[in-house]
């Protein structure tokens, strides 16, 4: 059955830490984040760190960076660019999956609960494992297949109009905070390809100059690849980039009709 | 360092047993006979307002016009149809034993199966003229 509750090791109910503002801080926020080692044998907590907002940057990834550097150096998170482009700092802030980085401290009422995107298992505190669904990326062959020889040595060109049906889609940042708010993905993840793929599966079947139409669809033509998308629009809501998924797999459900 | 061996590649769980290359009859039957159910349960409840009385007599009487009988026929079809590809849908979603998901799925076969067979006789019998048998 799907799994309505966590297994008993994941339940957080470990003893969490607060660490206080520091003294004379006088505009402070208290972050609430989800801290699990594998190393220490315990059930997951949640730590509670107060900072001062007038010796921070605006973002919840300006917070976190801050306690990291300056309170403890133990709370592990993924982030790079800082701008909302590389995906890395995808997580669950006040109950949303959202960029830490494009995500403002001000937005947020009261404590800032961060946990790592759902359903997906830990590496350590909010650092979720990929692996899987980077092997869903890989299975869609996410790059241009011809079969006719590219013209005289050249680049292939696409008319501005053919080039604008990938508005909306070449966007994407694969931060996976899509499939991981999608209840479908959270089922049966296993096989379900989820939002964000089938996104960028679109991506393709909408490109041009792709000649692989037909084979890309072959593979997705399965109910639960393709057909588990109920079009709850969880997908929609949360895209840190505005994009739409639900209407990207809607496509895809339109072109499988077409030809069937 | 003891060698760590990995039973499947990220890549091979991912691609399983392969696609099934089905799903889009289903789901466009399960739209199809959404529509069906719309139009026919308007029909349905519409006719059961207009009747002068809900008597034994006034319904079995209507139900035995074909211009009755058949439309009735049709939604009895068209709704377990619809129940049958709905309900497969949340035990898909739901169920992930693969035993255990194929056994209920038998078993809403044999459901749907029994209960569009009940009706279907039900309202035969009526139409042909044998309610009071």
């Amino acid at each position: 059955m799907a799994k309505l509750t966590l297994p008993a090791n994941s339940r957080i109910s470990g003893q969490g830490r607060t660490y206080p503002a520091p003294a004379g801080a006088k505009r402070t926020k208290t972050f609430r984040i989800y801290r699990w080692s594998p190393d220490s044998g315990e059930n997951p907590r949640f730590d509670r760190y107060t900072i001062d907002l007038d010796d921070c940057g605006p973002m919840v990834l300006d917070a976190l960076i801050k306690i990291k550097g300056e309170v403890d150096s133990t709370l592990t998170f993924r982030r790079s660019c800082r701008e909302g482009i590389c995906g890395s700092c995808a997580m669950n802030i006040d109950g949303s999956n959202t960029l830490a980085c494009t995500k403002a401290i001000e937005d947020v009422k009261g404590e800032v609960t961060i946990t790592p995107l759902p359903h997906m298992e830990v590496v350590k505190d909010l650092v979720p494992d990929m692996t899987h669904f980077y092997a869903q990326y890989a299975s869609i062959k996410p790059w241009l297949q011809t079969s006719t020889p590219t013209p005289n040595m050249k680049e292939r060109l696409q008319a501005p109009e053919d080039r604008a049906k990938l508005d909306g889609l070449y966007e994407c940042i694969l931060c996976a905070c899509c499939s991981t708010s999608c209840p479908s993905y959270w089922w049966n993840g296993d096989r379900f390809l989820g939002p964000a793929i089938l996104l960028q599966a679109y991506r393709w079947l909408a490109d041009s100059r792709d000649e692989a139409t037909g084979e890309r669809l072959d593979a997705l033509e399965d109910p639960f690849r393709l057909y588990r998308c109920h079009t709850i629009m969880n997908c929609a809501t949360v895209c840190p980039k505005g994009l739409n998924p639900a209407k990207a797999i809607a496509e895809i459900k339109k072109m499988m009709l077409e030809r069937a | 360092m003891a060698t760590r061996f990995v039973s499947a590649t990220g890549l091979k769980r991912v691609r399983g047993l392969g696609a099934a290359h089905a799903g889009v009859h289903h789901w466009w039957l399960q739209r199809a006979t959404a529509a069906g159910n719309l139009l026919l349960g308007l029909w349905f409840v519409a006719s059961l307002v207009f009747l002068p009385d809900l008597s034994r007599a006034t319904v079995t009487g209507w139900l035995a016009e074909p211009v009755n009988a058949i439309p009735m026929l049709l939604l009895v079809l068209s709704t377990v149809w619809h129940m049958r590809l709905g309900v497969q849908v949340m035990v898909e979603d739901y169920v992930s034993v693969p035993g255990r998901r194929r056994l209920l799925l038998l078993l809403l076969d044999l459901y749907a199966v029994a209960i569009a067979a009940t009706s279907l006789f039900a309202i035969l019998k009526i139409a042909f003229g044998a309610a009071n048998g």
